[in-house]
Order: C-alpha cells, then structure tokens, then sequence
C-alpha cells in the first residue's frame, strides 16, 4: 500500500534556533497519528510545514495526489498547494475564530469550500450544509445564524464541518480540544472519532493531552525540542514509555 | 495672465498625465485587472470623484466635448462642480446630451442611450475591491485575484439569498471579466450591469483615494455572477417614468408632497428630457 503521506528529513529553522528537525514518518490511509510534546516542541511548526502554511527548509512532504500520485508539497506551485488546501486537505485549528469567517453565516462557513471548488447551485449547496450540520449535531434552524451566536463547542464543531464538506483525505488538526470543558471535549471527541471511522480520513493530531491521543491516535509521534524523540503505536508509548522524556510526560498527568 | 495660463490644460502636469496613461494602457491590456497609480491630491474631497477627475484629465484633448452626471443627473452638485472645473481649467466645451459628448465621467450610472465607439466613460470608483468586506486583507486579496480563488464572491451571494430569498445586492453588483479577474462595477445599480458587456465605449475605472485604475475595452465580455438556480436579474422599480412614460428606463422614486405622495422618474435625466421633446410632453 502507498502512504498518503511520507515525510522525509524534514527541517525547520528559525535563525538559529530550530523549530523542528530531522522528522521522518510515512501516514497510511485511514491512519490517525498523533503528536504530542510540551509546548515549544516543535508540534506546531512541524503542523504547519506540513500543511504548507511554513516553507521547510529541508526535506520532503510527499503527498498522494489523486491526479498524479507521490508529489512533493514542498516543491510544487503555489496555486497546486491551495487547490489542495480546499479539497483534499483540512485543517482545524485550535481558535476556531481563526478557521471560521465570523461575519458569515453557518450555512456560508459550510459551503464556502463548496464554492470555492465551483459550485454554482444554490440548493444544492444549502442541502448540503443542512447535511454536515446534521452530523456535527448543530441544530438545522441555526443554519442562518451567525458563529458568533454559537458556543465554544458549536464553533469547533462548525470549523469541522467546514472543513469536512469536501470529504478531504488528511485532516491537520491542531489542538482541536483545546479550550473546551471537559464535557464538551468528550463530546466533540466522540463525534470526530465516528466522522474518521466512518469517512476512513486520516489525521494528523497535534495535542498535550494525552487523553486525545489515547481516544484518537493509531500511532504517536512524542517530541522533544524540535526532535521526534520516541514514535510507535499509541498504546505501546503510552503504557511502555522508552524515552527519559516520554516517561515524565506520562507521568505528569494527573490521575484522579 | 488669464484664468487657462495658470494651470496646465486640465489642471494636471503631463508627467501625472502620463504616468495616469501608462496605468490607464495597462489597464486596458489586461481587463477588470485593478492598477496601482499614485493617485494625486485633487482640489476637492475624496469620495466626490478624485479619481475619475484624474482620469478624464489625462484623457482630456482640446477637442473634446465633455458630459458629467451624478447618478444619471446631468444638474446634481457634483456633476455641475467637476463639469465647472474642466470647463475652468480645460476650457473644453461640455454638454448634457449623451451623443454629442465625446468623453462622460459618471458617478453611479450608465447613459441610457447607447454608447458609441467614439465615446469614452470615466467612472468614480470608491471601493474598487470587490473582495473587501469579505477578506479585508489587501495581500489576501491580491493573491486571490491572482490564483482566481473567487469561491469567496459567491459566499456574499449566498448570504444574501439566505437572509433575503434571492440576490440582494442592488448596486455594485460582481461582475466577471472574460472569465477572468472579478470586478465592482462602481456604484452603479445592477440594472446597468448589462450594458458593461460589450460595449463599443471604452470605459475607464478611477479610485482616487484606494489609489487603483481599472479599465474594459471595447466589445469585452462582462458577466454578472450568480447561482444556476438563482439567476442574475437585473431588476427595476415596477414602473414607468411619470414624465417621459419610458418603462425601459432605470427609475429614480421621487417624493412630491408631504402627504407621502410620490413618482418614479428615469433617472438620467437628459434621455428623459430627449424623449420629452420628442414627443412634446410635459417639460
């Protein structure tokens, strides 16, 4: 099988200082691969490499483009990198204000990628934001109203419909429980498990909370100071932690 | 020393004349593509036409005959103070009848009578992104018309067909540029939209204080965006104009008494006024 993802010798530097460095993985279909670290590890720098918000500075980000197969994401255009950005990639960000437009609609957040991708119906659009709204458990009578009249779960789970409505094959996720209450995570966690089980996405999830790993996460990738200290299935690093560092990071959590 | 030796023809200096000029040709090369000028400062506010006065005086020649209307009114305030200026600083003839005139600057509306390829239209543009209020961004922006990312322009639709039940948008309506760069069309009401589309005037877009000239040649092709089950409509007040009877005409709603009494009249006034004569209707 091919990867749809294959990350070689990927390098980020920010002056001197690194931001990540040496990374190397291969992300099959329907995957879920998390990674976890403190913050200033590197997780987030190596998010939006991947995704193609920051330009690494080596290495490659071979993606399984339906068209032509492995290509580097790194090295090809610009407008190629967008039109995979609105189709076949997603990504939520931990604010959901920075991946909504607050002065639109639900239903407009939802089919903004329809349109961008060219479609010119207006019903058909509108069904199918009715449609995705259904699925994250918004009500279809707020389909007129505004994000900000939504609650923080709602937003969160607008930007996932959003992103999901083009049915993407790799999702970024950065933090995507992040500033929620725990109630509100557990829910939101459930619902994005059943969405990657039932689309056969795959993931790339960036988190502290171990917790979402565990729920989420096929394989872990644990880093360290821009370095990927330790990476294996999930449950295998999390009950069996190798590393110095992995050690300590399983056991800070708080137990009750 | 007269009144015309003080300035140069047309108030501007040939260079700010040719560097208009040069953005005015790239502009037409490259059609709805907005060009960066360095816009001057003009004798009068912005927003009563900087740009558009800028425009018609690099394109201004002695010989010209020039026409300005304010919202398809030859006798509105505006009109009258930029036709004043380039009648003091040009010294060219002017005139209200839309064929007689060689050049006509515009604020918000098309000529009724149809434009001839002798002619050109100057019109005032406030906001020349179309994408403003959707992506303030300037960068954002750029980059969008670049990569013809205009996903973003139907969300606006969108909206206004979920708050309204169809397309609300009444002026400065998107248009397409021949299926390329997505442009305002300045102010003007939608129903104009169509006459934007090959059209045998030249029509020059000037924003004097957003610093941006954009430009059609002649005979291009303008679409106006809209959904496949919401069509574009180029709609107008349910009416015909009480003084000339034209029920073609784009219709301004007029309030005549205190009683709320009121009457739909065309808005350009010298096609109202030509039809009047013709048929020796009411002056």
């Amino acid at each position: 099988m091919t990867p749809l993802l294959q990350v070689t010798g990927l390098s980020k530097h920010y002056g001197a200082r690194i931001g990540c460095a040496g990374v190397a993985f291969d992300l099959y279909p329907g995957e879920v691969l998390g990674i976890v670290g403190e913050s200033g590890s590197g997780k987030s720098t190596l998010l939006n490499c991947l995704a193609g918000h920051l330009t690494p500075d080596r290495g490659q980000v071979l993606f399984d483009t339906r068209a032509d197969g492995l290509r580097d994401t790194v090295t090809m255009s610009e407008p190629e990198r967008r039109m995979l950005a609105r189709t076949d990639w997603a990504f939520v960000h931990q604010n959901p204000r920075d991946g909504l437009r607050m002065g639109v609609s639900a239903g407009g957040n939802v089919g903004e990628r329809l349109m961008a991708v060219g479609g010119r119906h207006y019903g058909r659009i509108r069904d199918t934001a009715t449609d995705w709204l259904g699925r994250v458990e918004i009500a279809a009578d707020r389909i007129d109203d505004r994000p900000s009249a939504f609650s923080g779960g709602m937003q969160q789970r607008l930007q996932i419909a959003r992103n999901l409505v083009t049915g993407p094959r790799l999702v970024f996720m950065d933090e995507p429980t992040g500033g929620l209450d725990v109630s509100v995570q557990a829910r939101l966690l459930d619902l994005l498990r059943g969405l990657v089980r039932e689309m056969g996405l795959s993931a790339i999830l960036v988190t502290h909370d171990l917790a979402v790993v565990r729920l989420l996460a096929d394989r872990l990738m644990v880093m360290k100071s821009g370095h990927v200290v330790e990476a294996g299935l999930t449950d295998q690093v999390l009950d069996d932690p190798q590393h110095p560092y992995t050690q300590l990071l399983v056991s800070s959590v708080l137990q009750m | 020393m007269t009144q015309s030796d003080q300035y140069n023809f047309a108030y501007l200096d040939e260079q700010t004349k040719r560097m208009i000029r040069r953005a005015l040709l790239k502009g037409l090369a490259i059609p709805g593509y907005q060009v960066p000028f360095a816009s001057r400062e003009m004798p009068m506010p912005y927003g009563w036409g900087t740009g558009g006065v800028q425009v018609s005086a690099a394109c201004l020649t002695p010989e010209d005959t020039l026409k300005v209307i304010d919202q398809g009114a030859d006798d509105t305030t505006n009109a009258v103070s930029i036709r004043k200026f380039f009648e003091r600083t040009a010294g060219v003839a002017t005139t209200e009848h839309t064929p007689d005139a060689s050049l006509i600057q515009t604020r918000h509306r098309i000529p009724e009578t149809p434009l001839t390829q002798d002619q050109i239209l100057v019109y005032q543009v406030p906001i020349p992104e179309p994408l403003r209020f959707l992506e303030p961004r300037e960068t954002e922006t750029r980059k969008m018309h670049e990569l013809q990312e205009y996903g973003l322009m139907h969300v606006r639709l969108y909206e206004d067909i979920a708050q309204h039940g169809h397309i609300a948008t009444a002026y400065a309506y998107p248009v397409r540029v021949e299926g390329r760069y997505v442009m305002d069309p300045s102010p003007i009401p939608k129903f104009d939209n169509p006459k934007l589309g090959d059209c045998p005037a030249i029509q020059l877009f000037g924003a004097g204080r957003e610093q941006r000239i954009y430009a059609l040649p002649p005979y291009t092709q303008v679409v106006s965006l809209d959904f496949d089950d919401h069509p574009f409509d180029p709609s107008k007040a349910d009416h015909d104009c009480a003084l000339c009877g034209a029920a073609d005409s784009y219709l301004d709603e007029v309030i005549v008494d205190d009683r709320g009494g009121r009457i739909f009249v065309c808005s350009d006034t010298d096609y109202c006024a030509g039809r009047r004569a013709e048929t020796g209707g009411p002056e």
